[in-house]
Formats: C-alpha cells, sequence, structure tokens
C-alpha cells in the first residue's frame, strides 16, 4: 500500500491527514476516462468512469460429442457433467470520491500520476469553486476544463440516483428507532421539487429528465446561517456553528407567542411555544446572550423561513414530493429535523421533507452524465455497490466536530454498470407500494442484532469457502483475509449506523456480502460445490421421476410439493445446513424428506392448492428457482414436467450471476440440457417453446420484484403468466413474503434457521406454504 | 427591559401624571346621526355585553343620565410585542358648560396628552398623524397617537392605580397580545377591567375607517410611482375605494398576511417570525445600537453589497440559466465568514443588510401568498415600516419585479396604528348596545 497522505499546518492538522491510502480511495485509475468533478464551497467531489476487472466463473457443456450430446448421456461416471472455468470479464463502474478541499492539489496529483489512460481529454467541472480552480486542474491534470451549468448537474444526478439507487429518499425523525425512514423507490420520479440549500436557496421544479425550472428562490439560506453564525458567535466553522445551534435554547432569544399573549393565541390556533419575533428579545443593549442560543435561533429562523417558502412553491405548483439538499442540509440530523419540523408545520403533515443519501454528489454525477451522453448512460441500470461505497455518514450531533469531518474526510460512492435494464414486474398489483422486504432491521433492533451476529459468526465458514474455491491460486488466502476485514468493517459500521446504506435488511447483508466476495476476486466460491452436487443429482433424476409416475395423482402432487421442500433443503446460505452438509457427505434426499415438518405446515394452504389444481391448468407459471442440486433438479424439475403436462408453460427464472450456491442462468441452461436428453416431457417443453428460461438480472440470493430483466417482464408480458411460484428462504421469506400479485402466487420454503423459525412461531424446518389468489 | 424600565421610572413619574382625577366627562350630541357613512360598518356584529368594563359603564351611564356615548377620555391600545400604540380622541367641541362639568383629572389628561408631544423618555406622540376635526360618535375633535415600548407596560399600570384612573369608570379597549398577558395586571394592580379585542379584527376595522375619512384632506393611502426604479421613483397618494379582496401584510415584531375579501370576511393566510422585531434584535446584537431610529439611521447609510455574497460573486457574472443579474443577492450576509471581507464592512453596511434581507424575505413570502391567493393588491402596515423608506421601496420594487407589474404594493400613512384605532371604535360602537 502506498504510504498515506499527510498535509501539515494549519489549525486543524489534525483532520488534513488522509487515513486512507490514496490507492483505496481512488481506485481503478488505471482504466478510468470521463472525469468530472464538482467543487463546492468546501467539498470537492470527483467522479469518473472505469472498467474493472473481475473473474468470473463461466460454466460450459463438454462439448467432445457435438450437438448429439443433448440427446444422449454418454459421460462417464466420474466425468463432470460441465465445466467450470474463471475468465477475467470487464464491467463498467461509475467511482465518485468526496473530500475536502484542502486535499485538492494532492489528490490531483495522484489521479495525474496514476492515470495511465491518455484518451481523456476533457475534465467536467461544476459547481461555484469549478471557477476557481480551473487553472489547478489544468496544470495538474493536463485536461481541458469544460464547465457545467450547476443546476443542470444537479439535476441531472437527482434523477440518476431516484432511479438506480433503491432506499435513496428518505424521510428524517428526530429521536425516533431508526431516524431514518426510507421510501420506497416510485418507478415514477416526476414531477417533484429539488430546495437546494446552499449560500441561498434554489427551489427548481423537475417535470421530467429535461424539463426543469428555477421556480423561486431565497438569499436567505445556509450562508447566512453561515455568515451571520460567524458575525453573531464569531465562531468561523459551519460545523461548529451547528455544534452551538444543537446545545442552544431559541426561547432566550426569540419573541414567543406567550410572550406577547402570554399564553396562546387560540382564535387563530397558534401555540404560545410557537415563535412570533426571531430574535425579538435580542433588541436590548444591555443584556448579553450567549452563542449557543443565537445560533440556535439563527437555526430555526432559517431552516423556517426555507420550510415555509418551499411549502408556498409546492402548494402554487401542486407538488408533493420535496427534495431538500444543498451544504446545509448534508447529513446533519440538525438541520434535517429543524426543516422537517417546518415543512410539518407548514403544510400541517401533507407534504413530507425528504432528503437523499446520495445528495453530496448530486453535481458531480450530473456533470459526469453531461460528460458521458454519447455512451447513454441512462439506458442501462446501476447499482449501488455495498463493497465501494462509504455509506451515509449518520453522526451524532454530540459529536465533536473534528471527529466528524475526519470521520467524512473521503467518502466513497461506487455503481455499477448492469447489463440489462431493470424494470418491475408487471404482475405486482401496486408497484409504487411494494416493498421487497420483510423485516426492516433498521426498525426491528431485536433482529438487527440476530442477523448482525450471524452474518458475523458465519464469516469463518465464507472465508473458508472461499479459499477452498481456489486451490491453485497462492493469493487466494490473503485475499479471503481481506474479505473478511471488509466485511466484518461493513458489519461494524451497519451495528452502528443501520440506515447507512439505506434500511438494512438481510437481503442487503447478503448482497453486501456478495459485494465484498467479488471485490477481492472471489467471483463464485461455490461453483465446484455446486457442480459436484448437480452432478449427482441428475443422476437420481429419472428414478425421481419414475417413482413419481406410480403415483395416483392426489399421492404425486403432494410427493412433488414434498421434494420441492425437501429439495430447498439443500441450502449452503443456511447455517445449520451446510454444518450438516459439511460433516456428512451422505446427508441425501430422503434425510431431507425426514426432516421435513409433517402438515399441517407453519403456513399451510396446500388444500386449497390442491383445489385450484384440480381446476382449469394454468396458462404459464413463473418459476424463481433457488438452490443447485437436488433443489433444482429432483424438486423443481419433477414440478416443471407436472405443469407441462397439465397444459401449463413454464419460464423458470434464475440468477444472472452467482450468489452462494443459487443455480445461476448459465447452469441452469446446461442442466436443463442435460435434463430434456433423459425425459421427453421437458425435451418437448424447450423444443415447442413451452419451457422458457430467463435471468432475473439479479445476483443476489434475494429477490427484488422491482428490479428484474426486462427480458423476464417482457415474456411475462407475452405468456400472460397467471401463476408465480416463488421458491426458498431468501426470495420467498426474506423478501416477498407480503407481495401482493395480480395473478395467483405460491410461495414455498422450508426455515432453516431456528431463531427464524421461533419468531415465527416454529421449529428449524417447518414449512411455509403459502397459496394466494388475487384479491378481487 | 430592565433599562427601559428605569427610563420611564425616571423620567415617568410627570409623564403619566396627567391620569389622576376621579370624575367624570359629559356627552351631549347624539352619538349615531352625526357619525356619518364612515361608521356604518361599524355596527355589524353586537359584542358580548356582560365583560365587567361594560357593567360599569352602564352604572356609570344610569347615574349621569347620559345616553349612547361612552365617557370621555375615549382611548383605543395596542399592546404589541415591542410598541404600545395608543389613540387619545380630544373632542374639541367642547362647550363651556361641559368645560365646567369636566373633572380636573380628565381635564389635565386631555391637556397634557395634547400640549406635549413626548412623554417621559419613551413615550412619543406622533404629531405628524394627527387627524384634525373628525367626527365620532357625533363629538368633533382631535385623533391623537402616541407609542411607548410595551417593556414599559407595567410602569404605566402601575401609574394607572396611583393616579387611581379606575374611578374614572371609562371603558379601556385594548388589543394585541399584550391585552391577553396584562389583562390580570391591570386588574390586580390598577383595579382596571381590559375590554380585550381580537387584534386581526381591530386591524382592519381600524385600517378601513383611516382609509374612510381620509388623512387631513387627503388620502392615507399611498403606492410608488416607477417601482422598478427606486432611485427614483415618486410617492403616490391614492384612494382605498374598493380595497377588496386584498393582501394585508401586518410586519410589527411578526408578521402575519391576511386575505381580506370584505370588512368584515378575512382569514389569515400565513406569517412570518421575520419581522421588524427580526430587524432590531439582530441590529442590537450586530452594531450595538439600542432604537429601531438608530437602527434604521445606521441602514440607511451603509452598504449591503459587500455584506451579502451576489450572484456575481458565484458566477461571475449574470446566471443566464435562471435568469439571475449578477446584482442580484445570492446569499444574505454571505461574505461574513471570510475575514477579509470582515474587514472591509462596517456597522452601517451589516445594518442595511439585516433591512434588506428581512424586507425582501417579507417581499418574498407576501408576494407569493398573492399568487396563491389569487389577489393583486397588497397593502403594508405595521410600524416596521415607520420612518423606513428603505423598506416600503424595496417592497414596491419586489412586488412589482417578481410579478412582472401583476402585483402592486400599496402602503398607508398610519402604519402601525390601525389596531389601537380599531380597538376605539370598538369602545364607540358599545353605545349602539342600548
Amino acid at each position: 500500500m502506498a504510504a498515506c497522505v499527510e498535509i501539515g499546518g494549519g489549525g486543524h492538522s489534525m483532520d488534513k491527514s488522509i487515513t486512507l491510502p490514496p490507492d483505496e480511495i481512488f481506485r481503478n485509475l488505471e482504466n478510468a476516462k470521463r472525469f468530472a468533478i464538482d467543487i463546492g464551497g468546501s467539498l470537492t467531489k470527483l467522479a469518473y468512469f472505469s472498467t474493472v476487472q473481475h473473474k468470473v466463473a463461466k460454466v460450459r457443456s463438454f462439448d467432445h460429442t457435438g450437438k448429439a450430446s443433448e440427446f444422449c448421456m454418454d459421460e462417464t461416471e466420474d466425468e463432470p457433467l460441465y465445466e467450470v472455468s474463471v475468465q477475467e470479464e470487464i464491467t463498467a463502474r461509475l467511482h465518485f470520491i468526496k473530500f475536502e478541499n484542502a486535499y485538492i492539489e494532492t489528490c490531483l496529483d495522484f489521479v495525474k500520476d496514476h492515470l495511465v489512460n491518455t484518451e481523456t481529454k476533457v475534465i467536467k467541472a461544476t459547481g461555484g469553486g469549478a471557477h476557481k480552480f480551473k487553472d489547478l486542474l489544468e496544470k495538474k491534470l493536463k485536461l481541458k476544463v469544460d464547465k457545467e451549468d450547476e443546476m443542470t448537474c444537479l439535476i441531472k444526478g437527482c434523477n440518476f440516483v431516484l432511479r438506480n439507487i433503491p432506499h435513496e429518499a428518505f424521510v428524517y425523525v428526530k429521536h425516533a428507532e431508526p431516524e431514518f425512514r426510507f421510501q420506497t423507490t416510485h418507478p415514477d420520479i416526476f414531477p417533484y421539487l429539488l430546495v437546494s440549500i446552499g449560500s441561498g436557496v434554489s427551489i427548481v421544479k423537475v417535470e421530467s429528465e429535461d424539463k426543469f425550472e428555477r421556480i423561486g428562490g431565497s438569499s436567505i439560506g445556509g450562508g447566512t446561517f453561515w455568515g451571520l453564525g460567524a458575525l453573531l458567535t464569531k465562531t468561523k466553522r459551519f460545523d461548529e456553528l451547528l455544534q452551538l445551534a444543537s446545545r442552544g435554547q431559541h426561547t432566550n432569544v426569540d419573541m414567543l407567542v406567550k410572550d406577547i399573549y402570554g399564553g396562546a393565541y387560540e382564535s387563530l390556533g397558534l401555540t404560545g411555544d410557537l415563535i412570533a419575533s426571531s430574535f425579538g428579545k435580542s433588541a436590548t443593549a444591555d443584556k448579553e446572550f450567549s452563542k449557543e442560543d443565537m445560533a440556535k435561533s439563527l437555526l430555526h429562523m432559517i431552516s423556517n423561513d426555507i420550510g415555509q417558502l418551499a411549502c408556498l412553491y409546492a402548494k402554487l405548483h401542486n407538488l408533493s414530493r420535496v427534495y431538500f439538499g444543498g451544504f446545509f442540509i448534508r447529513g446533519h440530523p440538525v438541520t434535517m429535523h429543524t426543516i422537517t419540523y417546518s415543512i410539518n408545520f407548514f403544510t400541517k403533515g401533507e407534504v413530507q421533507a425528504l432528503f437523499l443519501r446520495h445528495e453530496g454528489y448530486l453535481g458531480s454525477i450530473g456533470a459526469f452524465l453531461k460528460g458521458a451522453e454519447e455512451d447513454n448512460p441512462n439506458q442501462y441500470s446501476w447499482g449501488e455497490n455495498y463493497a465501494g461505497s462509504s455509506g451515509l455518514m449518520s453522526i451524532s450531533p454530540d459529536m465533536f466536530p473534528m471527529q466528524r469531518t475526519r470521520s467524512g474526510t473521503f467518502d466513497m460512492l461506487e455503481m455499477d454498470r448492469l447489463e440489462r435494464e431493470l424494470v418491475n414486474l408487471p404482475l405486482l398489483l401496486d408497484s409504487s407500494s411494494y416493498i421487497p422486504d420483510t423485516v426492516d432491521l433498521t426498525e426491528d433492533a431485536l433482529a438487527r442484532e440476530y442477523w448482525l451476529s450471524c452474518f458475523e459468526e458465519a464469516l469463518d465458514g465464507v472465508v473458508k469457502r472461499a479459499v477452498a474455491s481456489q486451490p491453485d491460486l497462492q493469493d487466494a488466502r490473503e485475499r479471503a483475509e481481506k474479505f473478511r476485514h471488509k466485511y466484518r468493517h461493513k458489519l461494524q459500521t451497519l451495528r452502528h449506523q443501520p440506515c447507512a446504506y439505506g434500511s438494512l435488511t438481510v437481503r442487503s447483508l447478503l448482497d453486501t456480502r456478495e459485494h465484498c466476495l467479488n471485490e477481492f476476486n472471489f467471483p463464485d466460491p461455490y461453483s465446484q460445490i455446486k457442480q459436484r452436487e448437480n452432478d449427482l443429482a441428475l443422476r437420481y433424476f429419472q428414478k425421481v421421476v419414475s417413482s413419481m409416475e406410480m403415483l395416483s395423482w392426489e399421492d404425486r402432487q403432494f410427493a412433488l410439493v414434498k421434494g420441492l421442500l425437501a429439495g430447498n433443503m439443500f441450502d449452503w446460505g443456511a447455517k445449520a445446513v451446510s454444518d450438516v452438509l459439511e460433516t456428512d457427505p451422505t446427508f441425501g434426499f430422503d434425510e431431507a424428506k425426514r426432516q421435513l415438518q409433517e402438515r399441517p405446515w407453519l403456513v399451510d394452504s396446500y388444500s386449497r392448492w390442491i383445489e385450484r389444481l384440480k381446476g382449469p391448468p394454468h396458462k404459464c407459471a413463473l418459476f424463481f428457482i433457488d438452490n443447485s442440486g437436488i433443489d433444482i433438479i429432483l424438486g423443481v424439475f419433477p414440478l416443471v414436467r407436472e405443469l407441462l403436462c397439465r397444459g401449463t408453460e413454464v419460464v423458470l427464472a434464475s440468477n444472472s450471476g452467482p450468489a452462494l450456491n443459487d443455480v445461476t442462468y448459465n447452469e441452469l441452461q446446461i442442466l436443463t440440457e442435460k435434463i430434456a436428453a433423459m425425459d421427453s416431457v421437458i425435451h418437448s417443453g424447450i423444443t415447442k417453446d413451452r419451457l422458457i428460461l430467463v435471468q432475473s438480472g439479479s445476483s443476489s440470493p434475494c429477490l427484488d420484484l422491482s428490479r428484474l430483466d426486462k427480458g423476464l417482464a417482457t415474456v411475462v408480458n407475452e405468456r400472460h403468466t397467471d401463476l408465480v411460484v416463488i421458491e426458498g428462504m431468501g426470495r420467498a421469506i426474506h423478501t416477498n413474503y407480503y407481495a401482493v400479485l395480480r395473478c395467483e402466487s405460491l410461495k414455498l420454503a422450508v426455515i432453516k434457521n431456528s431463531w427464524l423459525a421461533e419468531r415465527l412461531g416454529g421449529k428449524i424446518y417447518s414449512v411455509v406454504f403459502k397459496y394466494e389468489q388475487p384479491r378481487e | 427591559m430592565d433599562k427601559a424600565k428605569s427610563i420611564v421610572e425616571q423620567n415617568g413619574a410627570d409623564a403619566w401624571y396627567a391620569f389622576n382625577s376621579p370624575r367624570i366627562s359629559n356627552g351631549t350630541t347624539n352619538a349615531y346621526s352625526a357619525a356619518g357613512k364612515h361608521f356604518h360598518y361599524l355596527h355589524q356584529d353586537l359584542h358580548n355585553h356582560g365583560s365587567p368594563a361594560n357593567k360599569c359603564r352602564l352604572r356609570r351611564r344610569m347615574d349621569s343620565g347620559k345616553k349612547n356615548r361612552p365617557p370621555f377620555p375615549w382611548f383605543g391600545m395596542d399592546i404589541g410585542g415591542t410598541l404600545v400604540k395608543l389613540v387619545y380622541f380630544e373632542p374639541k367641541d367642547v362647550t363651556a358648560e361641559e368645560e365646567q362639568e369636566e373633572v380636573e383629572n380628565l381635564k389635565s389628561i386631555r391637556k397634557y396628552l395634547t400640549s406635549n408631544t413626548a412623554y417621559g423618555k419613551t413615550g412619543i406622540r406622533d404629531v405628524h398623524l394627527e387627524l384634525k376635526n373628525l367626527t365620532m360618535c357625533g363629538r368633533k375633535g382631535n385623533l391623537h397617537f402616541i407609542r411607548f415600548p410595551t417593556q414599559a407596560m407595567h410602569r404605566f399600570i402601575q401609574m394607572g392605580r396611583e393616579k387611581n384612573f379606575s374611578s374614572l369608570h371609562t371603558t379601556l379597549c385594548a388589543t394585541g397580545g399584550g391585552a391577553y398577558k396584562f389583562e390580570e395586571d391591570f386588574r390586580a394592580m390598577a383595579d382596571l377591567e381590559l375590554h380585550k379585542l381580537d387584534e386581526l379584527d381591530c386591524l382592519i376595522q381600524g385600517l378601513l375607517y383611516v382609509d374612510s375619512v381620509g388623512f387631513n384632506g387627503r388620502p392615507e393611502c399611498y403606492f410608488f410611482e416607477d417601482p422598478s426604479d427606486p432611485q427614483n421613483c415618486v410617492k403616490r397618494t391614492c384612494c382605498l375605494d374598493n380595497p377588496f379582496p386584498m393582501l394585508l401584510v401586518n410586519i410589527g415584531s411578526g408578521v402575519s398576511i391576511l386575505a381580506v375579501y370584505s370588512k368584515d370576511n378575512y382569514k389569515r393566510v400565513t406569517g412570518t417570525s421575520l419581522g421588524g422585531g427580526t430587524f432590531l434584535g439582530l441590529c442590537c446584537l450586530l452594531t450595538g445600537c439600542e432604537t429601531f431610529e438608530e437602527a434604521l439611521e445606521m441602514a440607511a447609510k451603509g452598504d449591503s453589497t459587500n455584506v451579502d455574497k451576489l450572484v456575481k460573486d458565484i458566477y461571475g457574472g449574470d446566471y443566464g440559466r435562471f435568469g439571475l443579474q449578477g446584482s442580484a443577492v445570492a446569499s444574505s450576509f454571505g461574505h461574513m465568514m471570510s475575514k477579509e471581507k470582515l474587514d472591509t464592512i462596517s456597522k452601517e453596511d451589516l445594518a442595511r443588510a439585516t433591512l434588506v434581507s428581512i424586507t425582501n424575505n417579507i417581499g418574498s413570502i407576501a408576494r407569493m401568498c398573492a399568487v396563491n391567493e389569487k389577489i393583486e393588491r397588497v397593502v403594508f402596515v405595521g410600524n416596521f415600516l415607520r420612518i423606513n423608506m428603505v423598506s416600503t421601496k424595496l417592497l414596491a420594487y419586489a412586488m412589482d419585479f417578481w410579478s412582472k407589474g401583476q402585483l402592486k404594493a400599496l402602503f398607508q400613512e398610519h402604519e402601525g396604528y390601525f389596531g389601537a384605532v380599531g380597538a376605539l371604535l370598538e369602545l364607540l360602537k358599545m353605545t349602539d348596545d342600548f
């Protein structure tokens, strides 16, 4: 690692030293292109586009028998059925780094030294400081500075994060648990009002991607708080002013309604504590006022004033979504609270003040997007990379300002470009109210504590698995340790700041782990396990199918469901199961069936399902599948086969990328091919286009039905899908348990975690079988 | 507060000495017939007659055998957060007989109030606002306008007690928050019952009344011609013949904004805590000044462009994308965190910046309210506008500029006294109850 950059001197030398090695901050500079910079009054935000070389696990059919292999099983007993290879893949990533203006020179030097790519000729610049630092930028980076309009960049950035980052917007509730209430991503983000509180205030109405208008503003803004605050308190630093304000009593300085009326002004409904005149008590020359009290009074005055104007404009333009940003807001709980209070007061709760997690990056994101227009960045979907992003810094207002500045010195946001566009599942009843996650761990302290500990305890096993997955690579152990360090750090951060990455959920914990594994080039730690288990399960496929065929219709339906549930036991993500599988390699399908809960199940609508099956066949079933091996081959495929035989078309949706031992789209293609070779029903389903394989667009063990591959959505529409089957804990319990669809749905899973089972009122290996019909 | 009080204590003994003698006045003329058309709206709603003040008045009237007119002295009081506004009707049609009957105490009140222009150090009569030859309740006389700081209120009440004001059996009609806050003090300290009145009701009735009688032959209302050119714009009087609907912006310590649709149909649209009290409070903290006059004097001399951050300070010129001129204020006090800038500015500059930012903010909120309520006439009143040409011109400019000429700012000569006038009108209206 490179040495830390140290910039000494000045009154605040302590918080001017960069403690993170710069090459961990400015990552992937070798391939960086399309630079953009947003220089504000105190913070600089640098953005660049880069490509990341990833190791990806690819599976490929052995092709030694040519095309004919589809139709005959000619592999010997010892030969694996497909090949796993690790390849390099290049993916696109956006990097955003935020740092104090004091470091700008050092940072530019570092960037210059590491910038290998010479194609880049210009840097897009925005923000008030773009003007001031223009010469420095050109001199240091040898790039032409191309200035972009600040407000245009801000709006572009805002649209981008609102569209691409789930849980971007939140409501702030002081003293609540949690303080942040994240909003679900609404597919239609327009129109909205953006109130940008920088030195002054700009109020912008945004109607579409390209149409926005500054409908108003005010000169009483963050600069007024800072400037007037500096005059009144002799405190020059903005953060310290906020500190003062958070300790003050405004009632010593402000004239309240009760100071004039002796109580409330009842006929108007004005309470006694309402401020009648800001600073109304300080109109005297012979009384001293404390710095804290004056700062507090000033903060209230400015926040209330801005809130009032925002409400007047929102009312005039009939807008209900109002986002607040600018350095006055930027993650400061004190100002978020006073603005929220003001908005609640003036609209009587009709309008909520909304804040953005990545508010500080909007200008730089927008400037970058301006420069990348030829790449059409808006046609892609992007995802926040939890491994590379710092998350929201929620610092207690009581914290010493130096600590605050220091901890936030270098803040990073990384966004991965997803290969395909993501859209809502068209079958969601109400996409605007859909929340994928069943439990919000930011609200449920008990569950949060359990899951954070659970993931921490499972870390050793994951590290071991990662090392074992790359026996030929010498640095695997070292990288695995780095992974351990990074993920543990994330877990610790989340313990202190549960809202750091939006709502904290089991899904986000799992996804963060996948992102961290990828970060250290463990693209698919379970590839060999998946391969081995697929191989093994395939051998039993025909036996399982023929045993089913001997049963009566009713018995077969039950056996199929039981088989599916038993198959779902084989989940390496569940610690109880992975312990069994590690220690007892002979644990098989029949043992799993014996472990299953007997009916009646924990959630049991099996009878209604059977009644439904006695009716006409479904037109098309969409099946979100889970694990490799026994689950997909001996659990899912026999049921798929039955559905096909009933005359129902089947769409099998699998993950686009690896996550735990979940089946990936590539693997599913090979497996289906193999099964088709043994089974005429599956074979005919494939050839007659009645069995369709699609990718979900996800690389998560969970499922977000609002971010699915566009191709999947198209197929679902074309085929008039009328049944959705969601299988497994991650997809049907941790997420989507409460998802309401416009068609029939079947959610089934085995609870392989005793804590969760207990919480749901059952024991480990309890069964959830939830069959629902759409409400009228 | 302590200081203000001490001023009254030292100098106030003579100031309020006049209120002392316990006798009654005699009215002769019929209250109603001579009042003229200006009064017609005063008889709309009847008030509760059961208050102690009313009973007291009733008793006295029986004693004197006079009817339909409250006894002298006639006062209307508006006790605000910062200032107490007092209007006093001085009858000029006192007959020799009346004069003889008039109790010493009452006479000395009249003489004292009308022959002085300052009462102690803090009480002031705005002589230039006096309304002459007014007929009120059948009596001809002059209406006097007096103000003193609310901080002197307790001293005022105490004098009322010392001079046995309660024996005059007059009704004290009071509005403003202080009517509620000091009610108990009036009762306990001076045995005086206040007749409390809503401040917004009084404000509107007072405003409409003064506009209807005019300002000694001239219109009460005025506006600025050519508001887009603050240097050369000219003040012009105008008649508020058909004032409705109007947006009434009352700038006292704080600000109340009312939409008035008719003389008795109005609503409070909103208010802001950034008002006259904020201007004075901040000026005292920033410059060490002590009075509104001092603060305004400094502001008149100052230049806010070194204190505020202008659009051109950020963008190097105009911000064309949004049609913002380079000279527009981007951030009030936006330069004051920088030491270099701090060294270049004066106290006068700070006072000016405070005045400009408070005024512009009120203008901005008023304009939005006018648009939301679809009202084009915006009437600004309240004592913040007293001797404050900087603010009146700025408001006129802001209304005109930001609405592209759609909105018109109107002002009133008697800026802050309408509440007190409204309270006096209520006193006179009470005569009809019998």
